[in-house]
């Protein structure tokens, strides 16, 4: 009988989202950096966008890449 | 297309936040991705097993965000940072004694006998234990009361958004909860846990700037004391214990007896032990351990979750510069209300981006909720009220498909409830208090039923059945004569609040008694029969040969420390 298929990790998924969530914060806090745009929110100065997208992005690559099927199946694979 | 972006956008002037192209796409990703998720996991979900109960693989960690992330609704977000700022620190309470002992009986003392008898929910652990009287009583009370309250939590987060975003109510209805009911009913259990590990994830990403801003703002916690007792000055709101001594010297009205025994015993052990909305989330782990670790995890998170809830409230008293009122002034007046405070604080700090995705852990706190809601139902439904009274010798594959359309069933009478509620606000109060009437009472036959032998099936049921109607006969007597708060909370000054407090300890002891006494005058079962459900009858696996660090017991330790020293800390 075929052995059902492993299925991708859930933190595989939280590592998708969390790279493409950074991209669009750090994107468009990048853009505001850049373009010189005056937010009208607290402490505005800190970039927080720049920062806490770069945050995303590193914690969702380092999901994806930990957590990413191939690799688990090459574990697997060493395990058995 | 230009339609829905424009409603997304907010046509409403006097809305509270403005969001741009980057949140709605934000927003938009999150969508798209529990829906995918729920497309994917489909395909494991063809057996009952699979459907209901995840197949019993999930990890330790899994298990216990997703336990944590059912209870951590949007609702409980915004009102419990309201609450904070209303009572200040006090409302922490709720998820410190309130939460954390509950979580560690249930991962320590309960979860054995829960997972070794294999049950699929706690109603079917009381049919095991107690006959079929104590879980149809339960059953129904819960799938009837799941239903209402999660149109009751629907309709309430609509409003929210219409507030905040200006977005039309009928549309965050339909989309948000069309959204849970495919992707539960496309992967059950399996695809409602992912969804909220991941929704946990992104409810504190896009929770967590506001405390550390508003601390970089205010100047850490002292300048945040410093800050409260200019704006307040004369009332504590950073203390405690320190007020809880009488009725009168706090705002809640409640005292330290209340808190401890009314909220720490009876309201919280009844809903983190034997609210099947969250147990069942355990019930998924791949084992033992696992399935005694999760709840030990999530009171971890449990307690560090005040950060991103509490500590916003305190910072609306230190840092906003409008005062906040109640909502009936804040109508009258057109100023803002306490319910406001946590997308207020959003608003302060979040630029674009950031604003989405602090909006979408709302949104994704909301959908966990409602997730939990209906997958919950749909097991009790199936299992125990369809396959126990209904149907009951049809094929595995006939419970999944009634599982499949009792979820889309379970959200539209929500979305019924939901719009009931727009037309009656009153039906709010009154749904509510019939869920408070079952939760109490439930401990006090569980926890009897899991460690007390001489429990009989007809105590069972007629604990359970005194505890309910006398939680009813205290909450109508309050209803019809105020002045009997006064005799429930033993005291003149105590305040709502402590009415539910008192009323649960009172309640749950009923209980409790009527099991006692009545199971003494009726023969109990045969110990053969008890195998698996009581302690003293039930062989549970040894630990003894783990080392210490994989010991379930060894992290409720350090949980259970931790959480004395926060007591002491902010004593």
């Amino acid at each position: 009988m075929e052995k059902p298929r492993e299925p991708i990790s859930i933190w595989y998924f939280v590592g998708l989202i969390l790279t493409v969530y950074g991209i669009l914060i750090a994107g468009a806090g990048l853009y505001d950096l850049l373009a010189g745009v005056k937010r009208q929110t607290v402490l505005a100065e800190l970039h927080a966008g720049v920062w806490w997208g770069g945050l995303l992005i590193v914690l969702g690559v380092i999901y994806l890449r930990f957590f990413s099927p191939g690799r688990r199946k090459r574990q697997k694979g060493i395990g058995e | 297309m230009t339609a829905v972006f424009c409603l997304l956008a907010g046509a409403v002037p006097n809305r509270l936040i403005s969001l741009n192209w980057v949140d709605l796409a934000i927003i938009v990703v999150y969508f798209a991705a529990v829906l995918a998720i729920g497309y994917y996991l489909k395909e494991r979900a063809s057996t009952g097993e699979d459907f209901f109960l995840a197949g019993r693989e999930m990890t330790a960690w899994v298990a216990g965000l997703s336990f944590l992330a059912a209870n951590l609704g949007a609702l409980e977000l915004m009102g419990w940072a309201a609450a904070a700022y209303q009572y200040g620190i006090l409302a922490t309470h709720w998820y410190w004694i309130g939460a954390i002992p509950a979580m560690l009986l249930l991962g320590v003392v309960m979860m054995p006998f829960y997972y070794i008898c294999k049950t699929h929910s706690v109603p079917g652990y009381l049919q095991l234990r107690y006959g079929e009287g104590s879980r149809g009583l339960a059953a129904v009370s819960f799938g009837l009361m799941t239903v209402l309250m999660s149109g009751i939590n629907m309709y309430a987060m609509a409003l929210v958004m219409k507030v905040v975003l200006g977005w039309d109510i009928n549309f965050s209805i339909w989309v948000s909860s069309l959204t849970v009911a495919i992707y539960v009913a496309l992967g059950g259990l399996r695809s409602a846990i992912f969804n909220e590990v991941l929704q946990f994830v992104l409810i504190w990403l896009g929770a967590l700037l506001i405390p550390i801003f508003g601390l970089l703002e205010a100047g850490g916690w002292s300048g945040l004391q410093a800050r409260i007792a200019q704006n307040f000055p004369g009332a504590d709101y950073t203390h405690l214990w320190r007020t809880m001594g009488s009725f009168a010297d706090n705002p809640m009205g409640i005292h330290w007896t209340g808190i401890v025994f009314g909220l720490g015993w009876a309201i919280s052990c009844g809903y983190w032990t034997t609210d099947f909305l969250v147990v069942q989330r355990v019930l998924a782990a791949k084992d033992l351990r696992s399935a005694k670790m999760a709840p030990i995890i999530g009171a971890a998170f449990k307690m560090m979750v005040p950060f991103i809830v509490i500590l916003p409230g305190l910072l609306g008293l230190a840092v906003l510069p409008m005062a906040l009122v109640g909502e009936d002034a804040a109508v009258a007046t057109g100023g803002h209300s306490y319910n406001e405070v946590l997308p207020l604080m959003l608003a302060r700090y979040c630029g674009p981006g950031l604003l989405g995705l602090g909006i979408t852990a709302l949104i994704a706190g909301f959908m966990s909720g409602m997730a939990g809601n209906v997958s919950a139902f749909a097991t009790v439904w199936t299992y125990d009220i369809y396959r126990a009274y209904i149907k009951r010798d049809a094929a595995d594959a006939h419970y999944v498909r009634m599982g499949r359309w009792c979820t889309v069933l379970g959200v539209l009478v929500s979305i019924g409830t939901a719009y009931l509620v727009m037309q009656f606000k009153s039906i709010m109060d009154y749904v509510q208090a019939l869920f408070s009437f079952f939760i109490a009472p439930l401990l006090g036959t569980v926890i009897l039923g899991m460690l007390w032998k001489r429990a009989t099936r007809a105590g069972g049921f007629w604990g359970l059945l005194a505890g309910t109607v006398s939680s009813i006969a205290m909450w109508a007597w309050v209803k019809v004569d105020p002045g009997a708060l006064a005799v429930i909370a033993l005291s003149s000054h105590a305040k709502d609040m402590a009415e539910n407090m008192y009323r649960a300890l009172w309640s749950s002891t009923i209980c409790i008694l009527v099991t006692v006494i009545v199971s003494y005058m009726t023969k109990p079962k045969p110990e053969s029969e008890l195998k698996g459900l009581v302690f003293g009858c039930t062989e549970l696996p040894s630990e003894g040969h783990l080392p210490l660090i994989q010991r379930p017991v060894f992290w409720a330790g350090v949980v259970g420390a931790a959480f004395v020293l926060l007591q002491i800390l902010f004593w």
